[in-house]
């Protein structure tokens, strides 16, 4: 298997394999960071005996993502409950919490928490006291790097639980040329059981594009490209407004190309059914995003070096004018 | 990959890849005897491949990569590619597997039963294990205990046996040289040699065996058995498994009951024969 | 300001195994094991009558229990600090 493709059909049509490479699957998945969502999706198919041992164990280890995820972020809101400050959660602890049908399977790495520019050094100041930490990298270059030109706080990790926070002000570095409205996020975002938030569902999609082609070397693109299926089909399902509201919020947040082109990848990739006129028409370049996506073979070595190498380049013009560019390589190359 | 083996340790299936021949040759000598995997499939895929593209044949360095990774792990040299596999594979157990609660430990079996000898590295369990592997018990491991989260009973994984220094002349004495691999001088951790478990280990990988005693052997004092509390038992085996936070409810109800209904003990010893007897001791007496 | 009341999660969340004179407890909702001494069991316990402050828990205790009360505001910090109990 030269590419990830097997992976990319048993994710959106598991009923379609046939005896496939088993071993090459799982070693993609798991490479990919997409096997317990692979567990999902063949739960409950006939699989052989040692796939499902292997998916069973996915599964266990998908269960304590979510306990961990889940726990994190009611700590987090027992530490900042007393400012009665609005704190959203971001991205896979936002799907678990509210049980979307993109949590299934799903791991989740720091906690990614949102809150109001004006009042984040409250919020660090509060989660110090209950028992996070500043990390010792943080300081020097790197802390005054985040703190002028990051949209969020160097890491917080916790001194007992060593797991780590990152509170956030916005969904994209002030560097990056787009500039989402952060105060729009905040006052759409949606409370839910606990006293936490969420952002609304069309700004949910933003902000996974956003995360998926105007923050990053698209590393770990085909699981941010899972998260935009299954949700987009959640939420398409439930509000017939959805589309017109997700074209609103994308210009709103100057992020209507790459959430066209999400959208394009995601139907490309995992069939998923888009608005025609969101999505935009299809690009020449748009292959060369599906092939970075499937860069990867059934060993689960990276593959296309060249591609992946124009996509890292890519990614730091993206979030600095030149100029910072030469500055922080500069900086970095002499740490 | 260009060249690439499969097989079976226990109930774990690996297929291990190479940029190089030579580790594969290394391996399937070593692993000679055991089964290929039943139906094909791997639960775990390790990699050695070059650092860099050019390391293939420019002094050669193996990075150990494959499912699970350290991201600060050291490359190794090429003549050491063999350790590099093993390394690999020992990985993939402690990140990878979910599927038993996984103790750092070996553990033999006899009469159906089975004893669990855990400990901090250079407590000389491998050791211990290897020679009664060779005095009357059959060897489930040297490394890695698994504890099935339903039944409670232990699962052999007689990978390898890996011997280190010292101990490599003390199992010389007693074992074929056929079953060696050869002597890696100058590794990270020394001088190493591994050794294929006895026949009958190989031939009753499938054979799992419930717990009788749990034993933490110190080697290098002078002889003494002391009763261990079952709360630090309990402890000292959450430290001592990888995967214990990771499996929740069902790794707490399993290792509680281990430790409920297992006695135990903590053994010094001077030398191994001094531990063989003293084991055998215990044995009796747990029996 | 007023001493702090605290509650715990229900027994359901928390299984209890004793392990000669100590406690293993796993708690579910962090999936957290933590290994305790008395009166951290008998703590728990008084508090799921109701949520209480550390005055309050001291005399629902007693009722049953020889106790020395200096200890129980501190026990009920840490606990807070593990998850244990959170503030009402």
């Amino acid at each position: 298997m030269r590419d990830a493709r097997l992976l990319v059909q048993a994710l959106r049509d598991p009923d379609s394999l046939h005896d496939p490479d088993w071993s090459a699957l799982v070693a993609t998945a798991r490479a990919e960071q997409l096997i317990g969502s692979l567990a999902a999706r063949l739960a409950g198919k006939a699989v052989p005996p040692r796939v499902e041992a292997i998916l069973e164990s996915a599964r266990r280890d998908s269960a304590y993502a979510r306990t961990q995820a889940l726990w994190e972020a009611e700590m987090c809101r027992r530490a900042l409950a007393p400012l009665g400050m609005p704190a959203i959660l971001l991205k896979g602890t936002a799907f678990h919490a509210a049980d979307l049908d993109a949590a299934e399977g799903r791991s989740v790495g720091d906690l990614d928490i949102l809150v109001p520019r004006d009042r984040i050094e409250e919020a660090e100041a509060a989660l110090i006291a209950a028992g996070w930490e500043r990390m010792k990298a943080a300081e020097g270059y790197d802390d005054q790097y985040y703190r002028r030109w990051m949209h969020e706080l160097p890491p917080l990790i916790h001194h007992t639980r060593d797991r780590m926070i990152d509170v956030h002000h916005t969904i994209l570095p002030l560097t990056a040329r787009p500039r989402p409205d952060a105060t729009a996020l905040i006052a759409d975002s949606v409370v839910l059981e606990s006293g936490l938030r969420m952002l609304s569902p069309a700004d949910m999609i933003v902000h996974a594009a956003a995360h998926l082609l105007a923050d990053g070397d698209l590393a770990g693109g085909l699981r941010n490209l899972w998260d935009i299926d299954r949700l987009l089909r959640e939420f398409a399902a439930r509000d017939d407004d959805f589309w017109r509201k997700l074209a609103e919020r994308s210009r709103l947040h100057q992020l209507r190309g790459p959430v066209a082109l999400a959208l394009r990848l995601a139907r490309r990739l995992y069939g998923t059914p888009v608005d025609r006129v969101v999505a935009g028409r299809t690009r020449l370049g748009d292959r060369l995003f599906e092939a970075r996506l499937l860069a990867r073979n059934g060993w689960g070595q990276e593959r296309h070096k060249a591609l992946r190498f124009a996509f890292y380049i890519r990614s730091h013009w993206l979030r600095m004018p030149p100029l910072m560019l030469a500055r922080h390589l500069w900086v970095k190359a002499r740490a | 990959m260009r060249h690439r083996l499969a097989f079976q340790v226990g109930p774990v299936a690996f297929r291990i890849g190479s940029a190089w021949r030579a580790p594969i040759d290394a391996l399937g000598a070593l692993y000679a005897g055991y089964p290929e995997p039943e139906d094909g499939i791997c639960d775990f895929t390790v990699r050695l491949e070059p650092e860099q593209p050019w390391r293939r044949w420019l002094r050669p360095s193996v990075a150990i990569r494959g499912d699970y990774m350290l991201p600060d792990a050291m490359p190794m040299a090429l003549a050491h590619g063999l350790l590099a596999a093993e390394m690999g594979m020992n990985l993939q157990m402690a990140l990878g597997q979910k599927r038993y609660l996984l103790l750092h430990a070996a553990s033999v079996e006899k009469g159906g039963r089975s004893l669990i000898l855990t400990g901090e590295s250079g407590a000389g369990k491998s050791t211990l294990a290897a020679l009664l592997g060779e005095r009357g018990w059959r060897l489930m491991g040297d490394e890695f205990a698994l504890l099935d989260l339903a039944s409670g009973a232990l699962h052999p994984f007689p990978r390898a046996v890996s011997l280190k220094n010292g101990a490599i002349a003390v199992v010389e004495r007693e074992v074929i040289p056929t079953r060696f691999g050869p002597r890696l001088d100058g590794t990270p951790k020394g001088a190493i040699r591994h050794m294929r478990p006895a026949a009958d280990a190989l031939q009753r990988m499938g054979e799992g065996a419930p717990p009788a005693l749990i034993l933490f052997p110190r080697f290098g004092v002078a002889e003494e058995v002391r009763p261990v509390g079952q709360a630090e038992i309990f402890m000292r085996l959450t430290q001592a498994s990888t995967n214990y936070v990771a499996l929740g409810a069902a790794g707490f109800d399993a290792l509680t009951r281990l430790v409920s209904e297992t006695p135990a003990a903590a053994i010094d010893y001077p030398d191994t024969d001094a531990a063989v007897a003293l084991v055998e001791d215990l044995w009796r007496q747990a029996a | 300001m007023a001493a702090p009341r605290y509650v715990a999660d229900p027994v359901e969340d928390i299984r209890t195994v004793a392990l000669d004179g100590l406690c293993v407890l796993y708690h579910a909702r962090s999936g957290a094991t933590h290994i305790v001494a008395p009166p951290v069991p008998e703590i728990l316990e008084a508090l799921r009558e109701g949520p209480a402050g550390a005055a309050e828990l001291l005399r629902r205790l007693e009722r049953q229990f020889e106790i020395e009360g200096d200890g129980i505001a501190a026990r009920l910090e840490e606990l807070e600090a593990a998850g244990l109990v959170r503030r009402a």
